[in-house]
């Protein structure tokens, strides 16, 4: 268990030096001279130079020859791998704030609707789909299966602003915007969790019929255990292990909250802030917001994997 | 002899049985015919040089109801919103089109290299989809249009193909297909794994045809319906995720896709002007609702494993 441990874990350098790689070719070489997006559509040459100095972007992409044998890393992608490995984000162009800072602010208002959104979601979608799965192939699983697909073919733009315009803007049941307290985040959680929970339904549902039609469950059927007793204690117990799995991987998502609900209802979380970083070019921020977001998802695949091979021995040999 | 029966001559026995789905084809047809009507009008206007019937403003008729000769009102500038919301579903067709341009050579042939040949090229091929996987979705396409969006503004090369198509809807297809081909690259990937050995292989192998012609002459057709099964199932995800990054900025603003005239719509609801958002989302609505539907179907008629899981049951 420990090599394998270790091996998963060292898997890890490669990818996220591989996900460093893709972000700085994307950011830097695809996009050209960042000053350009910096400085905005009208700047002056003077300030793009200027820029360009300051944030080191005319140093060489990988290595630097200029001094040989000395400061060979002083190139760009160099130095950006051991400023992330410092923990050192860079800074706002618009703010000035230490990116570093800005993350720390923004985590909490973001989880703040993320997680009671996530939990909630995931609870009402397996109900549903053990409801469905239950009473597969009758109107009950049909009528489900429709709602959700149909709840999924609206776009969650709209939700919000249907949302925010009656419920809140002519009804005023739920305050408009802000975060100033717990009535301020009913609004967006009840909208995430009516826009998410179709495609949630319809995919809890599709593992909890793959484990009604195993063997197990005719076998239980055969001995006379009772339907609902098959589905809460056989079934939910088998389907939680590809439900977990799910739900692990979908964990890094929570901490760039969702970009709508936030900008929309002024909850100053991580995800308002990649939406107004990107009108100001504001690199750092959406560099960092995008290279972290990516290390979770690496980090919770690795938890899922490690997880999985406690549970299951045979998998450690692979 | 005759023939054996094709898996698609099979599969549309079943989805001809499935009214459902039957019903989401009709729809489908409905949509693509608006496409091409919207396609004529787009290309008559360039072609004449002249600004096409749905991109002109008539400011006596600002923010109208709907009423008879305008079925979904008009819109802050008096366009009529009918016509603008069917060049919506051009917009959309193109982008599921472009998007697959990308997706479908990337994904196929890069997935059908690593499960064919397997070692080097297989850890290779793995290691860069499960990089790009690694980045969550959404932040990739927004960094990719965002970065993309500025090239293209900059760039005169690339001015070449902006005259012929709009630069937003260019950027969206870029960020959505460099994203999108890793599920199709892993299906694809696994599915040629599966038939490396097949006896239909060693045979064409024994005969002397080479790595190139396994590949895409005797296994490609084996798979190709995961393509199809792929494309049905992704479609209506690029359409949502268009509106989002108009939202963003970062989407199409000179054209009116759905995600343009719904992000122009936020502000006019508090005007009380709510049709020029129905209208958009009632199309989008349907076409996603009824791909989503006919997808699923799809697949169930395709996938022969899933179909058996289906029918032994109970």
């Amino acid at each position: 268990m420990t090599a394998y441990l270790i091996r998963r874990l060292l898997s890890v350098i490669p990818i996220a030096l591989g996900v460093l790689m893709l972000t700085f070719l994307l950011f830097r070489v695809i996009g050209g001279n960042p000053a350009y997006r910096i400085a905005g559509k009208n700047a002056t040459p003077q300030k793009i130079a200027q820029i360009t100095k300051d944030r080191g972007y005319d140093k060489p992409l990988f290595v630097n020859f200029q001094n040989f044998p000395r400061q060979v890393f002083d190139a760009q992608f160099p130095r950006l791998v051991g400023r992330l490995v410092r923990g050192d984000f860079g800074e706002s162009i618009t703010t000035k704030e230490k990116v570093r800072d800005i993350l720390v602010e923004g985590i909490w208002p973001s989880l703040c609707v993320t997680m009671p959104l996530f939990l909630l979601n995931l609870m009402l979608a397996i109900a549903l789909a053990l409801l469905a799965a239950y009473y597969r192939n009758t109107w009950v699983d049909r009528f489900l299966v429709v709602l959700s697909v149909m709840g999924m073919s609206i776009s969650s733009l709209v939700y919000i602003m249907v949302a925010q315009y009656w419920l809140a803007g002519e009804w005023g049941i739920f305050p408009v915007w802000g975060f100033e307290g717990p009535q301020y985040l009913m609004l967006p959680v009840l909208i995430g969790i009516v826009a998410g929970v179709g495609g949630s339904v319809r995919f809890y549902r599709t593992i909890v019929l793959d484990e009604m039609y195993q063997d197990y469950v005719r076998t239980a059927r055969a001995k006379g255990v009772s339907p609902q007793r098959i589905l809460f204690s056989h079934v939910l117990r088998n389907a939680l292990i590809p439900i977990l799995t799910n739900v692990i991987i979908a964990l890094p998502f929570l901490y760039t909250g969702s970009l709508l609900l936030e900008s929309f209802f002024g909850i100053p979380g991580l995800g308002r802030m990649l939406v107004m970083a990107i009108p100001n070019g504001d690199e750092d921020v959406i560099y960092a917001e995008t290279f972290l977001g990516s290390m979770l998802f690496v980090l919770a695949n690795t938890l899922t994997d490690i997880a999985y091979a406690w549970a299951d021995p045979r998998i450690r040999l692979k | 002899m005759n023939r054996p029966e094709s898996l698609w001559t099979i599969a549309w026995r079943q989805l001809r049985r499935n009214r459902l789905a039957m019903l989401c084809l009709g729809i489908l047809t409905v949509y693509v015919a608006v496409w091409f009507y919207a396609e004529g009008t787009f290309w008559t206007g360039r072609i004449r040089d002249k600004t096409p019937t749905y991109k002109i403003a008539h400011y006596d008729i600002r923010n109208q109801p709907p009423s008879a000769q305008h079925w979904l009102g008009t819109n802050y500038a008096g366009k009529d919103n009918l016509l603008l919301v069917a060049q919506g579903t051009r917009i959309a067709f193109e982008i599921g089109l472009l998007t697959s341009l990308i997706v479908i050579p990337i994904g196929f042939v890069l997935g059908a290299f690593a499960g064919y040949f397997g070692r080097k090229t297989d850890t290779v091929i793995t290691y860069i989809f499960s990089v790009v996987g690694s980045v969550p979705d959404i932040l990739l396409i927004i960094g990719i249009a965002y970065v993309v969006h500025g090239v293209v503004e900059r760039s005169t090369a690339m001015q070449t193909f902006t005259r012929y198509i709009d630069s937003g809807l260019l950027s969206v297809c870029i960020a959505m297909g460099f994203t999108g081909w890793v599920g199709l690259c892993r299906l694809i990937r696994g599915e040629y794994l599966k038939h490396r050995d097949r006896q239909y292989v060693l045979a064409a192998r024994a005969l002397g045809v080479g790595p190139l012609g396994i590949m895409f002459r005797h296994i490609a057709p084996n798979v190709f319906h995961i393509v199809i099964i792929n494309f049905s199932l992704r479609f209506p995800g690029l359409i949502l995720t268009e509106v989002v990054l108009s939202f963003l900025g970062v989407g199409i603003a000179n054209e009116p896709s759905w995600g343009a005239i719904i992000n122009d719509a936020k502000q006019r609801l508090w005007l009380g002007n709510w049709w020029e958002l129905a209208g958009a989302t009632a199309a989008m609505f349907f076409l996603v609702l009824a791909l989503n539907l006919f997808g699923d179907a799809l697949r169930d008629a395709l996938d022969p494993k899933l179909r058996t899981a289906q029918s032994t049951g109970n």
